[in-house]
């Protein structure tokens, strides 16, 4: 292993996150709020509880999530397509060093971004409402999990595309409504049953029940599900990753 | 000497299915500047992108420094180091910190005072906390050249370091090119300019089409190529050439308006001298006076000619 190429690769994209931090830091912290105002405090004084919990509570799991994942995204591919874009990737390909290697680096960086933000989300929740997380280890392991696939998704899609409509493109289409629909605003038993069978087949849902059930103690499918779930989908981004790097597929022509 | 680079049966077809090397043979010694000239489009960027792993060969065999450049990647790789013919930079990064990062992605350890060395040699010591984006286009190029040299290669490629860079700065480029050969790098650039490969260069290798068509010593091709032309241009044209220049190789150009005298720049004598007080003795009256050096596309042409004859 090449651990100081990675080390390079993690802290140069960090550097260009630290540059930026005061938006890194703001912009979700906002976004959140608002969250809160509308969510929590409009509709949410409506709704009083879902499964026993305050709605207001209710959501931060599934707000935290939706930030992860689209971030985890955005970071993920923009760290790749950017040197395609420009050119520097020249370097990436001559330098010695395996595509593993590339990734370690690249996706590490991401889903760093992106666990930061989930964190801040976090704080950002518990000034609006009482939280008490009832499994705190579970909790940061589904965290980084979401993190680490979802920035791997991102990588792939960050190779995949080749001009900046397709980057914006499985975001866009692909992931936004699965993440909408994974029951972040609601749980899935509010649904009729014909939909509860469809949502069945969101990945999302798996993701985003066993977060809630580290936080109350509550889910929509079996906590091992969404164990099952989220590691299955870190598997086949693996996977993938290793059969493009294989045949240098959309990398070297 | 050993080989610092054996490329062998080396091809390379594009997606499009575009043959842009057909099979190419070249041994590199180590410590020599090697100058590859050839039209565009010839394949030169190419020949470098293959060696250095950008793109995958299509058939062949290329080792550095002994290494396979597959089978042994990183052995090989570690050896070289590319400084792109595009300008390839990421704007909002400061100097210093694109440089320091190509060493570390190379895997080698910091070395704070080595980077400073390179800056300093290539005169962007004083830029090193500017942006990319703040350089010219020559400070662009150098950084490339800086970032390649950070992680001290063995084998150097330059493909096409002095494009768009004045005069004064392609000396200065040029300096650099020769300091390194004393430290034992050795050095395979590209360039159109003939000068440029005279100035610099051991060997020269020209390159059309995919194909190598010529390796040779660089005092042996000048010889080939050294052929200059003058044309003199007349106040009163002429119909024929004046019997007291009839010893000279003239021709009569623009509907006798000028006269062209082909000579050899590496002769002792190139007999100019002779012909202009001639010139002027024969009555004939001078209105401009120009010199052209073959071009290189033009040298090209001859040489393609010339191998398929
Ligand atoms: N990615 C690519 N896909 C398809 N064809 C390509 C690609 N890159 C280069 N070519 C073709 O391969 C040939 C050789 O290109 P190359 O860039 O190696 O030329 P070059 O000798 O470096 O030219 P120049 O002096 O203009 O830099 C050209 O005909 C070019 O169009
Ligand atoms: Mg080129």
């Amino acid at each position: 292993m090449n651990l100081t190429a990675i080390k390079a690769i993690y802290l140069f994209e960090m550097a260009r996150f630290f540059r930026t931090l005061t938006q890194s830091f703001i912009s979700p912290v906002i976004s959140t709020s608002l969250y809160f105002v509308v969510f929590g405090a409009a509709i949410g004084s409506r709704i009083q509880e879902v499964d026993g919990i305050g709605y207001g509570a209710f959501i931060v799991p599934g707000l935290i999530m939706l930030s992860v994942m689209t971030q985890s995204i955005s970071n993920g591919s923009f760290g790749i397509y950017f040197p395609k874009f420009i050119g520097t990737i020249y370097e990436l390909l001559s330098a010695p060093v395996t595509f593993l290697e590339i990734t370690i680096g690249y996706v590490g960086a991401a889903a760093t971004k992106s666990l930061f933000i989930g964190l801040v989300i976090l704080g950002t929740s518990a000034l609006f409402v009482d939280l008490t997380i009832l499994h705190p280890l579970p909790m940061l392991l589904f965290l980084v999990l979401t993190c680490l696939s979802f920035s791997l998704l991102g990588f792939i899609i960050g190779i995949w595309a080749g001009n900046f409509e397709q980057l914006q493109l499985v975001p866009l289409l692909i992931v936004t409504p699965l993440v909408f629909l994974g029951g972040s605003f609601y749980s899935i038993s509010m649904l009729p049953p014909f939909w509860q069978w469809v949502t069945m087949f969101n990945p999302v849902v798996y993701l985003i029940s066993g977060f809630r059930w580290a936080f109350f103690g509550a889910a929509d499918v079996p906590v091992i599900a969404s164990l099952g779930a989220i590691s299955l989908f870190t598997v086949i981004c693996v996977v993938t990753i290793g059969w493009i790097f294989k045949t240098g597929w959309r990398i070297r022509n | 000497m050993d080989q610092i680079l054996s490329v062998e049966g080396l091809k390379k077809s594009y997606a499009s299915g575009f043959e842009a090397l057909k099979g190419v043979d070249l041994n590199v010694e180590s410590g020599e500047i090697f100058a590859l000239l050839g039209p565009n489009g010839a394949g030169k960027t190419t020949l470098i992108s293959t060696i250095c792993g950008i793109t995958n060969a299509t058939a062949g065999t290329v080792r550095v420094g002994g290494h396979d450049i597959y089978a042994e990647f990183r052995a090989a790789r570690s050896l070289i180091g590319l400084v792109p013919q595009e300008i390839n930079l990421e704007p909002f990064e400061k100097v210093i910190n694109t440089v320091r990062f190509s060493r570390g992605l190379f895997g080698k350890p910091k070395n704070d005072a080595l980077i400073e060395q390179i800056l300093r040699d290539l005169s962007l010591w004083d830029k090193k906390d500017s942006r990319i984006m703040e350089l010219s286009g020559g400070m662009k190029r150098r950084v490339l050249i800086a970032k390649a040299l950070s992680h001290e290669p063995r084998l150097l490629f330059l493909d096409e370091p002095t494009a768009g860079v004045d005069v004064e700065l392609r000396k200065d480029m040029w300096n650099v090119v020769g300091r390194l050969k004393e430290q034992g790098v050795t050095i395979i650039l590209t360039t159109h300019y003939i000068e440029e490969a005279e100035a610099i260069a051991d060997r020269i290798g020209v390159i059309s089409k995919g194909q190598l068509l010529l390796v040779e010593d660089k005092a042996k091709l000048m010889e080939r190529l050294g052929q200059k032309q003058m044309i003199i241009e007349l106040q009163a044209p002429v119909t024929e050439i004046p019997e007291g220049l009839a010893s000279y190789d003239l021709q009569i150009a623009q509907n006798g308006s000028a006269l062209v005298y082909s000579y050899d720049v590496k002769a002792d004598r190139t007999g100019i001298t002779k012909l202009l007080s001639d010139v002027s003795r024969a009555g004939l009256v001078l209105r401009d006076l120009q010199t052209k050096q073959s071009s290189l596309e033009e040298i090209f042409v001859n040489l393609v000619q010339e191998e398929t004859a």
